[in-house]
């Protein structure tokens, strides 16, 4: 059953107001999609906005860790492939501003928003890519837990956010399984390669465990994005997801992970592993991680430096539409 | 469910899926099913010289170009920039095989590992006096005005030289320019719409986009001059004599920048050939210093 169209609720009589929730709450528990045009909750909005601003940041600061290595990738195979999963995620941060637009979000607006910290992005990449093995761990693990959390998000409530999803959550499984081919390479290599592969793995497998948020007892908006159906599962349970899907990926190529409790529950089926660091996931999502403030400098100044080009081409086309128009 | 399902099925299995990829595939063995004998009566070193000259060139503004990846003025431009550079860098790969194919291999061999491919043996092992690149395209970017530019004139002359390539005697240069102007032909616009809005976008633009020309022009001084190598290589009809492009590129040139909006600067005279015997500048050693680093740090391995 379609949604009625209505581009404005504020003016609406409260009547009309609680028609249009007992509306909206049906698609929802229809599990129907909601649209751009339908009506919603401002709630609704405010968060979607946030969640999905806050994932196109993801893309695009994230496309910061691995390109520091396309400069000085080892062969030109590998070169092109890092080159191509870089452009992808600025593929995906543009997918993803579209569909924060379709919700009266404005890209510039936001990408000034995270250039002056109101909002967040993933805390995974205020880490430093130290060796090309980080490029291999970041597409296996990061991309992974990337993956373990999105691929539910393909049916989330918002049409937009969940057809993006799709397409997204294609390329990151292709860029994980690149990742990994990395790592098997690198693994039947030298012992140099084998360190760095190792070396990788103990940086990078808890900040990975991080990526899923807070436990669900510490995640206050949890609760409500599910009863709106933008999230699916909660957080602990995607990572317990995680885990269970990566430590035998671990042992196949042949890589310790660095938690002495990591043990398989014969009961359940599933891993159990040792406590996260919880004040370093708050300190780095602070923006206090190791190259926090790299991070968003690099940002500013590809907006700053280059916004006469913005300028110019916005005066071009002003000037070109003008003359089509006196034409 | 069932989709989540399929996402989740696919990580579990290393099948194709190479249609997965948003742009491009086709990473490995560049010359694979490729029909790689020399023509008759062409020396198989003229041959793969002539590959280094036109792969180093791709190779070389790869590597320029994507120092602009996330530094770049807009996403689209992320998107626009790696993709010129990944372009230009499968046609690096195609040629350099090629020149690996006929023996050129220079002194890489005694340096690379055996399993390295020769590609890689010649991107990553061969010192800068053995890279037979132009200053045209070692020159740094400058800002992004001059980093058009640049693209403008280097699309431009290779597009004009591709072009005439496709019918060359060597079938897999032939092959290689085929795909290759339709990309080019991509690269050469995508540049000079660039050029046209910051030529007649501000004041400012425009004052960058003409010090970018002014910066450019130069390094065309010795774009047009034919080496020994490619003088005996276009009599057998394989090569591009490069002064035949000449006329084609300034009147290109030449209408993109007056429409821009912008004074065109004066033709430098030719030079002899410096970037294609091996002669550089401080520029390209430092952009090879990036680029072979780590390889060269791990002789052993393999990637």
């Amino acid at each position: 059953m379609p949604a009625p169209t209505l581009e404005r609720p504020e003016g609406d009589s409260p009547i009309d107001t609680a028609a249009l929730q007992e509306h909206f709450d049906a698609t929802i528990a229809a599990d129907h999609r909601v649209e751009p045009r339908d009506w919603m909750p401002e709630g609704y909005r405010r968060t979607l906005i946030r969640q999905i601003a806050q994932h196109a940041h993801s893309e695009i600061i994230g496309m910061q860790p691995e390109g520091d290595w396309l400069l000085a990738a080892p062969s030109l195979r590998r070169k092109a492939i890092l080159l191509a999963k870089v452009q992808d995620e600025a593929g995906h941060g543009m997918y993803l501003y579209s569909a924060a637009e379709t919700l009266g979000a404005d890209r510039a607006d936001l990408t000034d928003k995270l250039i002056e910290r109101k909002q967040k992005y993933s805390s995974i990449f205020n880490y430093p890519t130290l060796t090309y093995a980080d490029v291999g761990v970041i597409g296996w693990l990061v991309d992974g837990a990337a993956i373990c959390n999105q691929v539910p998000l393909c049916r989330s409530s918002y049409g937009p956010y969940a057809r993006a999803m799709i397409r997204i959550c294609k390329e990151e499984s292709f860029h994980q399984r690149q990742g990994y081919e990395l790592l098997m390479t690198m693994m039947r290599g030298t012992p140099a390669q084998r360190a760095m592969v190792q070396d990788a793995v103990d940086r990078w497998w808890w900040p990975s465990l991080m990526m899923f948020g807070p436990p669900d007892a510490d995640s206050p908006n949890s609760a409500q994005s599910m009863a709106w159906g933008i999230k699916r599962h909660s957080n602990d349970e995607l990572r317990q997801r995680f885990v269970d899907m990566s430590v035998p990926q671990a042992e196949f190529l042949g890589v310790t992970l660095p938690d002495p409790e990591l043990r398989l529950d014969p009961e359940t089926g599933r891993y159990h592993f040792g406590a996260i660091d919880w004040d370093e996931f708050k300190q780095v999502l602070a923006g206090n991680g190791p190259v926090s403030a790299e991070r968003i400098a690099r940002r500013r100044a590809a907006r700053d430096d280059n916004a006469w080009v913005t300028e110019a081409a916005t005066a071009y086309a002003a000037k070109h539409s003008a003359g089509e128009r006196a034409a | 469910m069932a989709h989540e399902e399929t996402v989740y099925d696919a990580l579990d299995h290393a099948h194709g899926g190479e249609g997965h990829w948003a742009f491009g595939t086709g990473f490995d063995e560049p010359l694979a099913g490729v029909d790689t004998t020399v023509p008759d009566g062409v020396d198989p070193t003229d041959l793969g010289t002539y590959c280094l000259m036109l792969g180093d060139d791709a190779l070389v503004l790869a590597q320029r170009l994507t120092q602009w990846v996330t530094n770049a003025p807009e996403l689209e431009e992320e998107v626009a920039v790696a993709n010129v550079a990944l372009d230009l860098l499968g046609q690096a790969r195609l040629l350099l095989a090629r020149a690996g194919s006929v023996g050129v291999l220079g002194r890489s061999r005694a340096l690379a590992t055996a399993s390295i491919p020769d590609e890689d043996a010649l991107a990553y092992f061969r010192d800068p006096d053995e890279f037979r690149s132009t200053a045209l395209v070692a020159a740094p970017n400058g800002d992004f005005a001059q980093t058009t530019v640049r693209l403008l004139v280097a699309a431009t002359v290779r597009l004009a030289v591709l072009d005439r390539l496709r019918g060359s005697r060597d079938p897999v240069l032939a092959a290689i320019a085929a795909k290759g102007v339709h990309e080019l032909a991509y690269h050469r616009d995508h540049a000079a719409r660039w050029v046209l809005r910051l030529g007649d976008g501000t004041a400012e633009s425009h004052r960058r986009a003409q010090a970018g020309a002014e910066a450019v022009w130069p390094l065309l001084a010795d774009v047009f001059t034919a080496t020994d190598v490619e003088t005996r290589l276009a009599a057998a009809g394989v090569a591009v004599d490069p002064a035949e492009v000449r006329e084609e590129v300034r009147a290109v040139l030449t209408e993109v920048l007056t429409r821009a909006t912008l004074r065109v600067p004066a033709w430098p005279d030719d030079a002899a050939p410096a970037g294609r015997l091996g002669h550089h500048d401080a520029e390209l050693t430092e952009l090879l210093a990036e680029l072979q680093g780590l390889a060269r740090q791990h002789p052993a391995a393999t990637w």
